[in-house]
Order: C-alpha cells, then structure tokens, then sequence
C-alpha cells in the first residue's frame, strides 16, 4: 500500500462552553465538535468531506491545519506527529499545509492590495526573498489562478465573489503546498461560478499534484472533485469509501437519506422516485444522543442503537480488490442491506 | 483555463487602470463632498496658521502692558485689533498664544491617550481571556476616579505645571480609547481574514501590526477627531477653575474666565476668545463626524 500522506487517528476537538454565569464556579459545558475522527489520505488525492451545517466539518479543517489544538488524537503529518509541536514549529508546517476559506471577501484583508494578501505566504515563509522576487512569483501566480497580474495592486473590494476565491487560491498554493484544506469554498458563490472554481482547483490538482481535502454541503459538488467521500454527523464518521460506492451503494441509513435528497434534474424522474426524508433537528453537539449520534433521526433506529456506539467497520462482501475501502459506522448495515 | 468569455471581456476593460484605489482613498473622496466636513478642515487650518504667524506679526507682547491703553475696545487705531484687558495686554496676541497652548494641549494629551490606549485595547481584546478581563476590570477601576479629584491631587503633589495638564488629561481620555479599540479588535479577531493570516504563516505580533491595527485605523482617527476637542475643552474648564495654565501664560479656557469677570465692563475680552474656542471646537466636530461617514458609508 502506498505510504499515506496525512494520517488521522481518533482526533478529537472539544470545546469548553460556559453556561452559567457564575462567579466563582462557572459551570460548564462540552461541545464535542469533532469526536473520534480517523482517516488517511495519499499524495494527489481528494477527499470529500460532507455533512450538515454544524457536523464538525470545518472544525475538523482547522485542527488539521493545527488552527484550533486537539483535545484528542494524532494528526500524522507524512510521517511526523502535528500534536507534538510548538506553535513555531507548526507555523513552519503550514508552509505544507494551506487553506481555502469559505467567504471569499471575508478572507481577504481589505486594506491590503491583492499583490500583498497573495505575497504574505512569501513572506512570512521565505523572509529572504527581495520584494522583486515576491512580486514575479506573485504575478505568475495570478496568472495560474485566471487573473491578470496588472491586477496586483488592486483591493479585495473592486473584485467579484468569483476573482476573491481566485486571490484565495493563489494565496494558497504560492507557497506550493502538498495539501490544500477547501473549507466549502464554492458555498457562497454562484452556480456558474461555483463550476468555474471547481474546475480551476481540479486542474491545478493535476498540475502540481496536490492532495485536496474538500469540505462541502452540496453532494453534487463533492461528486464532481472527490476519490473518495466521508460522510460525517454530529462530529463522527457515518460512512467512509469510493466516490462511486457512495454515490452508488451507500449503506449507511444517513448516507442514504442524503443521496435521496439530491434533485435529479428530470422532473420525471424525479416525480417517480420515492425518498425517505428525514425529519428533526441535528442534535446539540454539547448533548449527543446515547449509543448511536444519528439514531433520534434514523427511520431503522432499534432499542439496541441507544446502548451501543456504532464501530466504524470495513464492509466485507465486497470484491476483493476494494475490500477494507469501504467503512460504514452502523449495527444494523448487515441485516439493512441484505 | 476554464473561463466564460464574459469574465474574459470584463477584465479586458479593466486592463487600462493598474492602480487600485484603497478604501481610504475612497474615504478621501467621499470626505471632499462634504460640505461641513471641508468647512471644518478650512477653518481649522485657518485659525492654526494664525495662531503660528500671528504673534509674529504683532508688535505686542502677551506679558507686557501697553501703558495707554486699559480696558480698550477693538480700534485699528490703537493697534490693538481685540482690544486689551484689564492690565492693557493684547488680547490678540493673548488669543494667539493661548490658541497655541490650547491646540497643543489637544494635540499631545491625545497623542498620549492614542498610543497607550491603542496598545492597551489591541492587546487585551486580541489576547482575551483572562488577560482581556484583569484589563479590562483595571480600566474599570481606573474610570471610577473623579476626574477632578485626580487633578487636584496631581497638582498638590508635584505644584502646578502646565506638563501635568498633559499628563492628568492624557491618563483619563485612553481608557476611552482602549474600550474602543478593544471592541473593535475583539470583533476583528474573528474575521476570517485574521485566520488565513495565521494560516499563511504569520506570527501573532505580525498579525496584530499587518492586520489588526491597520483595520482599526478608521475607528481611531474618528475618535481622535472627536478627543481633541473634548481634551481642549477639559483644559479650559481646568484653567475656568484657576486648575490649569498660569499667568502670565494663557490658554483660551483662561481668557474665557478673565473674560467672563469683565463682561459687564469689557465684553470684548470674553467674545474674542470664545469665539476662536467655539470655531476650533466646532470645526473638529466636523471633521470627525464627516470622516465617519466617509470611513464607513454603510453606518449612518
């Protein structure tokens, strides 16, 4: 098997919540954001992340780039444990490790012109580079990202959402990283500009071979750049596996219900088909349920979901040749799916 | 590169300009259209450039009487375009230099206010925490000290100097000024710009000076423009008390007392100083509520 390039093992980020607004013995209250997440990624692949607003996703994107510490866990970092370095140290790895940011003008300094916001990476990173220097590589790479690099003294507000993103990605990859975090980096733009994104990453993935982490609420979207897609609730792992079995063979009861819900773009099948939707709310973080996090909204939910927390399990009565790919956290998946 | 030509088009068009202009040269431009913001920075400027040449071009002196003339009105005449006081000063040249000690009392007390308050607010917002809070509650505490108490006491220690007028006025308005800035840095922390800084490798101390202040710079120099009146105003009620400058040395807030006292028998020498006071005051309120509105056009 080849060597995996970032390796994640039980990580765990919890956050403390004050609730009571007491003086000497404020009472508190644990947000189990991301809660024992695990999975690995080789060089150039593209993981898909999906979940509801508020599953843990971006949570989980910030303790990878070490953004927010872990509670829990180990982050492997082609070879080398994140969790044991200083803030220093970690500083140096983001030179590796970059992110896309979900609010295209919001992640931009507006007091900045984009040749300095795109530069900054530079500079923080290779402190001996001269300004000329900085400038060039900066310009080649508005140019890489479909911008004209006469633009490079201009402020993030005479762009469009679009053009933001682009600036975004520059900034990412001008450092030339190994993995780019995409925190649902087409989520606040326009269908026809959403494509254009897309396909600008999926091009740049090919050219400089770089591993993709994208993070999305949108199922099509995932579908379009993903090798293999996680499906995560309520901090946890649901289901785990090829973009195709997903897609094709989801078993996991949530999976499921997400598929179904995906439009399909003929209304005649889409009048045919029957959906099972999910009714309810996605539970307080801060108070999961028992046993199974997705059982107060499963339509298979059984007594025995409550009293046991469902193991993430490899799927067996696949072919051999993708056996162990597939993982799928439910007790019930064996008799569901026969 | 997958693009749609209309994209393509726009950037063509745009191909022309290469500069970008800042938001504060938006800022500029929006200021230049306010009429009372520009009426304000006028007079200011006027009454600056008088108070610097004025006393050069003025054969008299502040301190020295002019033995003929007490109590004069205003007469070319004379020589004495405001007339004099009581003791046959000047009281153009007084208005001059107390204009100077006046506007400088403004300058330097917010000077001081604006960097020990920026510092301090950027710092316990950025931190936040218990840092934030243990701040926070010593401004807090600091805030609950009479004002005048503080002075009296300042000016029984160490005698009356017109330095600690500096000093008192200074160390009360920054606790204004750190419980903006902190407000402002607290709601800027959070911005996700300042997270993809310390994604692209910035130290905390860069992200503070590259993103945090240059951001705040807005909110500052509003309230700056709005402290130096308010500081002028502190230091004439010091000097109305007899608290602040002395004699012979003058301050626009001493000549309105001196004034005041004569009104009935001289009320020139109240008008002109009020006058040079209520102007200056005027313009600066002006200017800073014609820069928060060009600094933030939403916010209206």
């Amino acid at each position: 098997m080849v060597s995996s390039l970032l390796k994640i093992d039980d990580l765990r980020v919890h956050f403390e919540i004050k609730t009571g607004a007491r003086w000497f013995k404020p009472e508190t209250e644990i947000v189990r954001a991301v809660d024992g997440i695990s999975f690995s990624l080789k060089a150039a692949e593209t993981l898909g992340i999906v979940g509801e607003s508020g599953c843990g996703k971006s949570t989980l994107a910030r303790a990878i780039l070490g953004l927010v510490r872990p509670t829990g866990g180990r982050i492997v970092w082609m070879g080398e444990s994140l969790h044991d370095l200083t803030e220093d140290q970690m500083r140096g790895k983001r030179k590796e490790l970059q992110m896309i940011f979900q609010d295209p003008l919001g992640s931009l300094d507006p007091r900045m012109t984009v040749g300095q916001i795109v530069g900054e990476p530079l500079k923080n990173f290779f402190p001996s580079m001269s300004r000329l220097q900085i400038r060039e590589r900066v310009a080649g790479m508005l140019k890489m990202v479909g911008l004209l690099p006469e633009q490079i003294n201009r402020y993030p507000h005479e762009f469009s959402g679009g053009q933001c993103q682009r600036i975004g990605i520059a900034r990412a990859l001008i450092v030339n990283p190994r993995l780019v975090v995409c925190d649902e980096p087409v989520s606040a733009l326009d269908v026809s500009i959403q494509a254009q994104i897309i396909n600008l990453l999926k091009d740049l993935q090919k050219k400089l071979r770089l591993s993709l982490i994208f993070i999305a609420h949108d199922l099509s979207v995932v579908r379009h750049v993903s090798d293999r897609v996680l499906i995560m609730y309520l901090g946890k792992i649901m289901e785990l596996a090829d973009r195709d079995t997903i897609y094709h063979h989801p078993r996991h009861p949530y999976t499921r219900a997400l598929i179904q819900s995906v439009p399909i773009p003929d209304p005649e099948a889409e009048r045919l088909r029957t959906r099972t939707t999910l009714g309810g709310e996605l539970p307080s973080p801060a108070n999961p349920p028992s046993g199974c996090v997705f059982r107060t909204r499963c339509p298979h939910a059984i007594d025995a979901c409550a009293k046991q927390v469902p193991a993430l399990e490899a799927v067996s009565n696949e072919d051999e040749e993708n056996s162990g790919r597939h993982q799928v956290a439910c007790i019930r998946q064996q008799e569901l799916n026969n | 590169m997958n693009q749609s030509t209309q994209d393509l088009f726009e950037q063509a068009l745009d191909r022309r300009e290469v500069k970008g202009r800042s938001l504060y040269v938006d800022a500029w431009h929006r200021l230049r259209r306010n009429k009372a913001a520009l009426t304000g920075m006028a007079l200011l400027l006027i009454i600056v450039l008088l108070v610097i040449i004025g006393p050069m071009l003025n054969p008299w002196d502040h301190e020295i009487p002019d033995w003929d003339h007490y109590s004069t009105p205003p007469s070319l005449d004379t020589g004495h375009l405001m007339g004099t006081d009581a003791l046959g000063r000047d009281l153009f040249e007084r208005v001059m230099v107390g204009g100077r000690v006046s506007l400088l009392v403004g300058l330097i007390a917010t000077l001081v206010s604006l960097l020990i308050g920026v510092t301090y607010g950027a710092v316990a917002g950025y931190l936040g925490g218990r840092i934030d809070n243990i701040m926070m509650r010593a401004v807090d505490a600091i805030y609950a000290l009479p004002f005048m108490f503080f002075v009296i006491l300042l000016m029984v220690v160490f005698g009356r100097n017109i330095f600690l007028i500096f000093v008192a006025i200074g160390a009360v308005n920054w606790l204004d000024m750190a419980r903006i800035v902190r407000g402002q840095t607290l709601s800027l922390k959070n911005k996700d710009f300042i997270e993809a800084a310390r994604a692209s490798g910035a130290s905390e101390r860069s992200i503070v000076l590259r993103h945090i202040i240059p951001n705040l710079l807005g909110v500052v120099v509003v309230y700056v423009s709005l402290t130096i009146p308010q500081v002028i105003l502190v230091e004439s009620f010091l000097s109305f008390l007899g608290l602040g400058v002395q004699e012979p040395l003058t301050s626009w807030g001493a000549l309105v007392n001196e004034g005041a006292q004569e009104l009935e028998t001289a009320p020139w020498s109240l008008l002109f100083p009020a006058l040079f006071l209520a102007i200056t005051l005027f313009a600066f309120n002006f200017i800073g509520d014609g820069l928060r509105d060009a600094l933030d056009p939403r916010d209206r």
